[in-house]
């Protein structure tokens, strides 16, 4: 964990120690600079929520600029809200408590910490989780005006690191990008195209404004992101 | 008798007897409907509560003893009990704050307080097949008690016996909260785990006033 200062820590909560473990694991891989914390199963290691692990998980994601706790069942929300009542108005006033699935919304959630969204980012990428499919995957609404179609040449495809390397710097731009017609901006939207190497992406904006987004996207998928 | 600190603590003894006694019938019915983790749970919470009683100066309280109580069981129950009961007797014990004996007012704010915390929690209503519906008949129970000129016994009494019917009322409904909610009409025929654990702590509460 590189602690990372003015960036909105994680805290993934979980029944199971394996679950908020693995998913470190996976949300590292795309947000290898943003504080998260696993807090899963209890204080003795059985399966249920820890109220102590959650409360410290908070103390540690906390670089001043907010935490989103992510939970599974039940008991780890009415656990994670119990944690906010005892925490000061000023801690209180900086952490969120989102609904939305796991380990979807903990990745998502991930990306946008990295790239330096805000805490209300945050929570709205974890929330687009649920219906991070269809909702972000809809096509453009006016005819694409600046296209390119690039192969991917690198080994692991738009997916995990090299996605996360994509959609941080779709974000950079103000236009509007599409791959595939899905939202470059959205790491579930891109990951969910399943793109892997050999296969073609098309890189497109309806805004002419876009054309620099365009060919710096399709420059990095062209360079393989370091990759084999 | 008097429901002052000295109660409070015997009431905490008696429930973790109670809790170890009961923990099997618990992880039994959570079994059917939950995930069989409430018994262990509401046990180990309580054992844990028991080691951190004698701590407790013998001047305390009864609201300092559901204070201990309540943050206890929040760090130790690890199942969504845990919350439940912990913002139960934490805002019970607010409702108390600085009362050496509870007299009928008290015991009834006590016991709404109580209540509330469960509901603003957990965010079930009466008929939802949860603990609430053990305790809002307890409540409504102790109030009519109370309104009659019952003692403090007679409305400890009368919230337990309110309890304990309104457990076995959940029977046969669908759950509307909780693990159980996920099991649609296969959880009609099971009481649900966290009234019968709700009932269990007030008849609890009720034996240790009789016998004070």
């Amino acid at each position: 964990m590189t602690a990372t200062e003015g960036l909105v820590g994680l805290v993934f909560i979980s029944h199971s120690s394996k679950i908020a473990d693995g998913l470190l694991d996976l949300a590292t891989q795309m947000a290898p600079q943003t504080r998260m914390v696993p807090a899963g199963g209890t204080d003795d290691g059985g399966i249920g929520t820890s109220f102590t692990k959650v409360v410290s998980g908070i103390a540690q994601a906390d670089a001043g600029a907010g935490v989103v706790l992510l939970c599974d069942l039940g008991s780890a929300i009415l656990t994670a809200e119990t944690a906010l009542d005892f925490l000061g108005d000023a801690a209180r006033a900086r952490v969120r408590i989102v609904d939305a699935p796991l380990v979807e919304g903990g990745v998502a959630a991930a990306a946008a910490a990295e790239i330096g969204g805000d805490i209300e980012s945050v929570v709205r990428a974890a929330q687009s989780a649920a219906g991070a499919v269809s909702a972000a995957g809809a096509e453009p609404a006016l005819p694409p005006v600046v296209t390119r179609t690039v192969t991917l040449v690198n080994k692991d495809g738009l997916h995990a690191r090299p996605a996360a390397d994509f959609v941080k710097l779709a974000n950079t731009f103000e236009a509007r990008v599409t791959v595939n017609g899905r939202d470059a901006s959205s790491l579930l939207a891109v990951m969910s195209l399943g793109l892997i190497r050999g296969m073609t992406a098309k890189i497109s904006s309806s805004d002419e404004a876009g054309a620099a987004a365009v060919a710096a996207l399709g420059d990095l998928l062209e360079s393989g992101f370091g990759e084999e | 008798m008097k429901l002052d600190g000295t109660w409070a603590k015997a009431w905490i003894r008696t429930s973790a007897a109670v809790m170890n006694e009961h923990r099997v019938e618990l992880i039994d019915l959570d079994r059917e409907i939950g995930d069989g983790d409430h018994g262990e749970n509401m046990d180990r919470g309580f054992q844990a509560v028991l080691l951190k009683l004698d701590d407790l100066s013998s001047e305390a309280n009864p609201g300092d003893v559901f204070k201990l109580v309540a943050t206890t069981l929040i760090s130790t129950v690890g199942g969504a009990a845990g919350p439940l009961y912990g913002t139960a007797f934490l805002k019970a014990a607010v409702a108390i704050t600085g009362s050496a004996d509870l007299d009928g007012a008290a015991l009834v704010a006590f016991l709404a307080a109580a209540r509330d915390g469960i509901v603003l929690r957990g965010k079930a209503e009466p008929g939802d097949k949860t603990m609430v519906d053990a305790w809002t008949p307890a409540v409504d129970a102790a109030e009519a008690a109370r309104a009659d000129g019952a003692n403090d016994l007679a409305i400890l009494m009368a919230a337990a016996a309110a309890a304990e019917a309104g457990a076995e009322a959940t029977e046969p409904w669908v759950a509307r909260k909780g693990r159980a909610s996920y099991l649609g009409e296969r959880a009609i025929g099971h009481r649900d785990p966290g009234a019968q654990s709700s009932a269990l702590l007030l008849r609890a509460a009720a034996d240790t006033a009789a016998t004070a």
